[in-house]
């Protein structure tokens, strides 16, 4: 046996050359900033709102008044994209119309986020009758095709004379009425395969309430869920609320939407020798959706864990 | 399988006979009815026919008597067009079907054919555009698009037919009809199949990527067997397997035209029958359409779940 | 006795997003004809990725595989045709994988999968190819072959499972046998089982085992030849009766010390301090380092060679080192 003399490495000085690890939400922060393609939509997005919110607000033309001068004139230095048949430029209203069109696709995503999940989860954890009746109730409301039912409330709107602001309100309340059902479903799906995990059978034998486990244990875990259906839904709301202008059956003129906006040029003459009324619209509908599911998807990458590239 | 059949369908019938009470309360709830909007007749003659077409009876009484009639087969009479409900649908879903018959068709074999080399050349240049593409296609509203083409295909270049199924005034027969039959639907499905891919490819293509990382691949590369072999009969087939469930999901879309698509094209198709129907409230027809997409989504729904056991030896219903 | 396969420093870099990670760094050894080489090894020593880069596994991920050589027979693995190197695999190199139960494609049944190899690599018809698999699964112990040809991965067990890929890799008659792992997965018992048929087919046949496993107990039982590695380099290698009898690297005596010893009652069992290194923060020094208790001052700056003892072990510490490190003082 040779004679091998000891060191003098300490424990700490293995420990020291270990790595520091940051929080699962940074890393997840990170690893998408990462994802040039999401950051791009991200950076569109934040464009879009702002010049959607502020834009107007540097205008000249804010006022929408109505000039019968200069009906319907192609762009030019004056008007960028041009005016509209009541003299109007086109790009304030263009810029208006995107105001009224993100907020109903966020306020609607928000609403049927909020009663999917809610619904979802409750149906989920609970199982038993209240799952049944969530459940049934969903399935109904899943039978019964969307568009219909939207032509429906739409016309109740016209009818009642419901007034203009307070169209905007009804139509995010409508989109939410037939966006929760899907939701719910993911949701509770999620919640049942959660609650039959380890961790799950563990908080159990650890004897913690009911609402404990809920709110500490598996929400946090249906958040990246959440977050990413809640994101790809807005590009979603915001194409239904189109659908429904432009059907005119959603918010309606004057108060401008781009799906209005696009139906107003169904006029031969508007449709053929006036492409600025309506295109302008109909792109700025496509890029911000675009960049709603490049960003959503590039979400979806970081925050499940499950997913690989 | 049986007793799964069994309750499946007690099942659905329950939902069907929900859905159809609620749609027709909502649309007894649709303010003006079929008579009231009609200008041409005065107070008294739509009083009477209100009679006649017993518009004036309580909600439910329609409701049973519509129900009762349902189950005999007889979906009512077309207020405005004087002819049996499913005789108009006869009438008008072939033509819709055509369109979604040939689309469905091209979305399937160019979303199976993209997605699947895009999987295979992951983080190529190639499988970059492809995302880009399934992006684009996902995020565009129909309508604009429809419009668009239609202006840039009809209006500006004058190569394609701006709408209609048949040029007006044509009685072409024989190859002549064909001809301009599918000069005419050339837009549509265009349109159609470009709505549709997006989510169809961007589903193949992770199907695809997820097959690849198996460690059943990587037995087939250890055996020595051909990138082709790898690719067809390991790759493909289990990554192609599960789409089968999609296939019941497209029924209603079948059958049950595009409100969109056929509003803007001007397609003489079921769902230009609805909105046609829709602004005159011609109740039996709203009624029936809206019931026959319901019956077709639960039938499809049903399907899948059957071809799913078929297509998967593990899974048992 | 003439050896079937040489490997020449072989190394094997993968680009990951924080850095290049040296899963293989310059590995040699050799494998005789009708011999069993265990490459043993803890989670992450890069023993299965060399397997992988010998049999050109490696390839489209974000691996790249250099080396001078890997030889076998008269053509080098490294540098031969993706094509050719396509044939001999499953063909005159075979391998199997640790988890049998997603190791079969499994919408595929048994017999199919079984026959693809002969058929392709044999040309054999569908007839011969059939009748060859139901021999095969009786060959590997497994009643009633015509039904288990018929059947489905999932209606096996994982022990029947692992069986059908032993008879899948020896259809063809390869020349070595490549086995990753191939009981982790399983019981102990159905190991054993597994173990043994090994052995028999060896002794059959005359092919070669080249068997990776991190379970020392498979290696006394199946090894003629042991190769340890650590961190991507091989640390030692010997004939497995010395290597076990006389271990000399400081890993390789912790790595039998932390056996449990049956009928043997200890106050604590014991574990090889530390952890294993970072493959992204590497240092030109002896990988085990910070784990050993005999450290050096030399060995935090240089890495020690492998080098042939007298009595035909090797071993890559600078503990053996003694001219190096008189001369340092």
């Amino acid at each position: 046996m040779s004679t091998i003399p000891a060191t003098g490495r300490t424990e700490a000085d293995r420990r020291s050359s270990a790595r520091k690890r940051p929080s699962l939400w940074r890393q997840s922060l990170r690893r998408l900033m990462k994802n040039k393609l999401a950051v791009s939509g991200l950076v569109f997005l934040a464009f879009m709102f702002l010049i959607c919110f502020l834009g107007p607000l540097f205008s000249p033309y804010a006022d929408n008044k109505i000039n019968t001068t200069i009906m319907n004139h192609a762009p030019y230095a004056k008007h960028w994209l041009g005016t509209d048949l009541l003299g109007r430029d086109v790009l304030t209203r263009l810029l208006q119309a995107g105001r009224i069109s993100l907020t109903v696709g966020i306020t609607s995503m928000l609403l049927s986020v909020f009663i999917g999940s809610l619904l979802g989860a409750i149906a989920g954890y609970y199982r038993g009758v209240v799952d049944q009746v969530i459940l049934r109730f969903a399935d109904l409301l899943l039978t019964v095709p969307n568009l219909p039912i939207l032509f429906i409330f739409g016309a109740l709107l016209s009818e009642w004379k419901v007034p203009t602001e307070y169209r905007m309100y009804m139509v995010m309340l409508m989109l939410s009425f037939v966006g929760w059902p899907g939701l719910a479903r993911l949701i509770r799906g999620q919640m049942l395969s959660l609650r039959e995990r380890e961790f799950m059978q563990a908080a159990t034998v650890l004897g913690l309430r009911d609402r404990r486990k809920l709110v500490h244990h598996l929400l946090p875990n249906l958040f990246p869920l959440i977050i990413v259906v809640a994101t790809l839904n807005i590009g979603g709301a915001i194409l239904s609320e189109s659908v429904l202008s432009f059907f005119g059956l959603g918010v309606m003129p004057p108060t401008p939407t781009w799906g209005n906006m696009i139906d107003a040029a169904n006029t031969i003459i508007d449709f053929e020798k006036h492409p600025w009324l309506w295109i302008p619209p109909g792109v700025s509908i496509f890029l911000t959706v675009i960049a709603i599911n490049i960003f959503g998807d590039g979400l979806r990458d970081v925050l499940d864990p499950k997913q690989k590239k | 399988m049986s007793t799964y059949l069994t309750r499946r369908l007690t099942y659905m019938l329950l939902i069907l006979f929900a859905a159809s009470l609620l749609i027709f309360l909502l649309y007894a709830l649709t303010p003006g009815d079929f008579v009231t909007s009609n200008i041409k007749l005065t107070a008294a003659r739509k009083a009477e026919l209100r009679e006649l077409y017993g518009l004036n009876k309580p909600v439910l009484e329609r409701y049973g008597i519509w129900i009762k009639n349902a189950f005999h087969g007889d979906f009512g009479f077309s207020l405005a067009q004087q002819k049996p409900v499913l005789t108009l649908f006869h009438d008008y879903i072939w033509n819709s079907f055509l369109l979604a018959a040939t689309s469905t068709f091209f979305t399937w074999v160019f979303a199976v054919i993209i997605g699947v080399i895009s999987a295979y050349k992951q983080y190529s240049w190639f499988d970059t555009l492809v995302m880009v593409f399934i992006f684009a296609a996902m995020s565009i509203p129909s309508f604009f698009i429809g419009l668009f083409l239609i202006k840039i295909f009809a209006v500006d270049l004058k190569w394609l037919p701006p709408g209609g199924m048949l040029t007006t005034g044509s009685n072409a027969v024989g190859m002549a009809y064909v001809r301009e039959v599918l000069r005419h639907m050339t837009l549509p499905v265009a349109v159609m199949t470009l709505l549709g891919i997006g989510s169809l490819t961007r589903y193949f293509r992770s199907n695809m990527i997820d097959v690849i990382k198996q460690d059943f691949i990587r037995t087939a590369r250890a055996k020595g067997m051909t990138e082709r072999t790898v690719l067809y009969r390991h790759a493909l087939r289990n990554a192609l397997l599960p789409a089968i469930t999609l296939v019941g999901f497209e029924l209603p879309g079948l059958f049950g035209g595009s409100l969109i698509i056929e509003k803007i094209f001007n397609w003489p198709g079921i769902g230009q029958l609805y909105m046609q129907s829709f602004s005159v409230r011609d109740y039996p027809l709203l009624m029936g359409f809206t019931m026959l997409i319901a019956v077709l989504t639960v039938i499809g729904t049903l399907l899948s779940d059957i071809l799913y056991h078929v297509a998967d030896p593990r899974v048992k219903l | 006795m003439p050896n079937v396969i040489e490997v020449d420093n072989l190394s094997t870099l993968f680009e990951t997003e924080e850095g290049t990670v040296k899963a293989v760094d310059g590995v040699s050894f050799r494998v005789r004809e009708g011999e069993t080489v265990c490459i043993v090894g803890e989670s992450g020593c890069g023993k299965s990725v060399t397997a992988m880069s010998i049999m050109g596994l490696v390839e489209g991920t974000s691996g790249k595989v250099t080396g001078d050589r890997v030889g076998f027979g008269d053509r080098d693995l490294l540098r031969i045709d993706r094509n050719e190197l396509r044939t001999i695999r499953g063909h005159e190199i075979a391998m199997i994988f640790q988890e049998p139960m997603t190791s079969l494609n499994p919408v595929l049944t048994i017999g199919e999968q079984l026959m693809e190899p002969p058929r392709e690599h044999l040309r054999m018809s569908r007839k011969a190819a059939r009748q060859q698999a139901i021999k095969l699964i009786e060959r590997v112990g497994i009643p009633r072959a015509e039904q288990i040809f018929a059947s489905y991965p999932h209606e096996l067990s994982g022990g029947m499972l692992q069986r059908i890929m032993i008879a899948m890799a020896i259809s063809c008659g390869p020349k070595l046998l490549i086995a990753d792992e191939p009981t982790t997965a399983l019981d102990v018992t159905i190991q054993a089982q597994i173990l043994d048929m090994l052995r028999e087919l060896k002794e059959e046949t005359g092919m070669s085992i080249l068997l990776i496993t991190h379970d020392l107990g498979v290696v006394a039982e199946m090894a003629d030849y042991v190769i340890v590695m650590y961190s991507g380099k091989i640390v030692e290698e010997g004939e497995v009766s010395e290597l076990f009898a006389h271990p000399r690297h400081p890993y390789t005596q912790g790595l039998l010390r932390s056996k449990p010893i049956l009928g043997q009652r200890l106050e604590r069992l014991y574990s090889i301090p530390g952890q294993v290194p970072d493959p992204l923060s590497l240092t030109p020094s002896c990988y085990f380092h910070d784990r050993c208790a005999h450290c050096l001052d030399i060995c935090t700056r240089r890495e020690p060679e492998l080098k042939t003892l007298e009595g035909g072990q090797k071993v890559a510490c600078w503990l053996y080192e003694t001219a190096e490190v008189e001369a340092r003082g």
